[in-house]
């Protein structure tokens, strides 16, 4: 237990509205390692970025933990001061976001951020500078000191998202949660920031949680998977073994329609047919059994279990139970 | 330091290349000089009286001519001018940091102290000014802090309620979420991140507030208000001329015109200053 660094226990979030609670993240659980790289897959929607923000505690006012535990090092986050969150933020856990084009003040320059960012050292001023400039290298950014200078609308997208991980990493945290950080760039450019990331990952031997909803760069960069499916997750294992064997219709319909899974040219990609279930009123049973093509008489009434089917393997689907029985 | 300097040196030319605001430009430094350096432009003191050459028309010797008392009125519109910007200057600087500091908080602080802020707002806006102004005089006597005061009191609900529109639609922004997920403070987060977005906003805001400001303090000492007799001030001026302007126009006149000029130089700049600083207002006039 003693290299797990963060531990998500049957956390359940709701968030309070006019219709009623709309139950955003239901029983999760999984843990991140010391040094590991797990990927979080979902359509949107499906409560990873609820995940995100109860992690760093940065929730909406109306969000409500009904239950579970967040354990970072031990420590659970959700019973901590907020005081002791806000060290916690952008030293030991750090966050890189989406839209690199919104993550930065537009009236600063980019020496000034990262300065700033750097409040809680006692260092001097031109030794910040120095560090600073170091990061932006180290992200591979050429000319880091004059860069510095400059303004972040003075930056392309991709610049500005290496930016962004080189703040994320100034203070070298243990756990690096990456928002869909290539979402917004080109599929040039996230190749380029996915190998980055990983020589940085190697270097200063950070946990990441990485969110996509991209399952090439997910299989590309991280060691385990977690795959998550209307606030719940579905199934959860090594990236090899979810990839090649998957053990729920959702995972499987997921690599389905992945775009670099398809061999032959279509005139439509596929997709999942259905939607995904109202969260503020949702139906008994499997919450994928409108959308399952396998769904049986037990998905209508019974919630599937997030099951182990093997070591480093679990699914939350009755097919696996069927087969055990049978 | 150096950047904001050159920053501050690119508004200052943005301004200067359009007509208008170069015109308010020379006017307010006509006016800033003269106040300065009232002490020696001035050819005469300005309570000095000289009964002997009362209510003389202008001259080589008197450029605006006296007042009833002697006094030289070129040297009372320099002197006067001191007191406007004596007055403008600090109620506006001063209500301008409230303001700001009050809005900001309302804007980012919980929604309790937002109704709280706003209704505190609203209360003082809710007095016209004038009113206010004599409820003020009449409790603590005309003098020069008074209208500061008054002036100042009246305003910060302005800039109190802009700041605050700023920073309600900064808050939700996501480069404010990503200061939080950085461990920001709250502090830290108003004072590094918002300010700097939000000040450019007020100071236009401010330049354009220093005309009704200026206008503010000549009516408050035309009404018998303001600054105390004796001292020099536009809108005592135009009061002492009022009541002499069937002996001589020149009182008017003197009083008069450094308040037209100041207001519409202040408004050439605090325009000039809006396009300048916010382009987007530009496109929506």
């Amino acid at each position: 237990m003693t290299d797990t660094l963060l531990e998500i226990d049957h956390l359940s979030v709701d968030y309070e509205t006019g219709r009623g609670d709309l139950k955003a993240l239901r029983d999760i659980t999984f843990d991140v390692n010391k040094g590991e790289i797990v990927g979080i897959v979902g359509e949107s929607g499906c409560g990873k970025s609820t995940l995100i923000s109860s992690i760093l505690r940065l929730t909406a006012p109306n969000t409500r933990f009904r239950e579970g535990e967040i354990r970072f090092k031990g420590q659970d986050l959700l019973q901590s001061s907020e005081r002791h969150m806000r060290e916690l933020r952008g030293a030991d856990i750090s966050i890189v976001f989406q839209d690199p084009m919104q993550t930065h003040n537009p009236v600063l320059t980019i020496g000034q951020q990262m300065l700033d960012i750097q409040h809680r050292s006692k260092q001097s001023k031109p030794d910040k500078l120095a560090h600073a400039a170091k990061m932006l290298g180290a992200v591979g950014i050429p000319d880091p000191e004059a860069r510095l200078k400059q303004y972040p609308h003075e930056f392309s997208g991709g610049m500005r998202q290496r930016i962004a991980i080189a703040m994320a990493l100034m203070s070298e945290p243990d756990l690096l949660i990456a928002d869909e950080p290539t979402t917004a760039l080109d599929a040039t450019l996230e190749v380029q920031i996915i190998e980055r990331l990983q020589e940085l990952q190697r270097e200063f031997h950070c946990a990441i949680l990485f969110i996509s909803h991209h399952l090439g760069v997910i299989a590309e960069l991280c060691e385990r998977v977690v795959v998550m499916y209307a606030g719940a997750v579905v199934e959860s294992g090594e990236v090899r073994e979810i990839f090649h064997n998957p053990k729920h219709p959702y995972t499987r319909r997921l690599i389905e329609c992945d775009p670099g899974h398809i061999k032959e040219r279509a005139r439509v990609l596929p997709t999942i047919p259905g939607e995904v279930p109202d969260l503020a009123n949702l139906p008994g049973g499997c919450i994928f059994r409108d959308r399952c093509d396998q769904a049986m008489a037990r998905c209508a009434t019974e919630v599937p279990p997030l099951d182990q089917l093997k070591e480093g393997h679990h699914a939350a689907c009755w097919l696996n139970h069927e087969e055990v029985t049978t | 330091m150096e950047k904001s300097r050159s920053e501050l040196g690119q508004i200052i030319i943005g301004v200067a290349r359009d007509p208008l605001g170069l015109m308010g430009l020379i006017i307010v430094g006509v006016i800033v000089f003269c106040a300065i350096f009232a002490y020696w432009i001035v050819p005469y003191d300005p309570i000095a009286m000289d009964i002997k050459s009362r209510l003389q028309g202008p001259s080589a010797a008197h450029l605006l001519g006296t007042d009833q008392l002697g006094r030289d009125t070129f040297s009372r519109v320099i002197a006067g001018g001191q007191v406007a910007l004596k007055v403008a200057l600090p109620a506006v600087f001063g209500a301008m940091a409230i303001g700001l500091t009050l809005g900001m908080i309302a804007g980012y602080g919980p929604k309790w102290l937002d109704n709280l802020l706003m209704l505190f707002f609203d209360t003082i806006r809710s007095f016209p000014t004038v009113m206010f102004a004599l409820a003020v005089v009449a409790l603590i006597g005309p003098s020069l802090q008074t209208v500061v005061f008054v002036v100042m009191a009246t305003s910060i609900p302005t800039y109190g309620r802009v700041a605050r529109t700023q920073t309600l639609t900064l808050r939700n922004s996501e480069f404010i979420l990503a200061e939080r997920s950085m461990g920001a403070s709250m502090a830290r987060i108003l004072g590094v991140h918002m300010l700097p977005n939000i000040i450019g906003v007020l100071a236009v805001l401010a330049a354009m507030d220093i005309p009704t400001v200026i206008a503010l303090e000549a009516g408050l000492s035309f009404l018998g208000l303001g600054v105390k007799p004796p001292t020099p001030s536009w809108g005592a001026l135009l009061k002492d001329g009022y009541s002499l302007i069937r002996q001589t126009p020149w009182l008017v006149v003197g009083g008069g015109l450094p308040i037209i000029l100041a207001t519409l130089g202040f408004t050439f700049l605090g325009e000039s200053l809006r396009d300048v600083v916010d382009p987007k207002l530009r496109k929506q006039r």
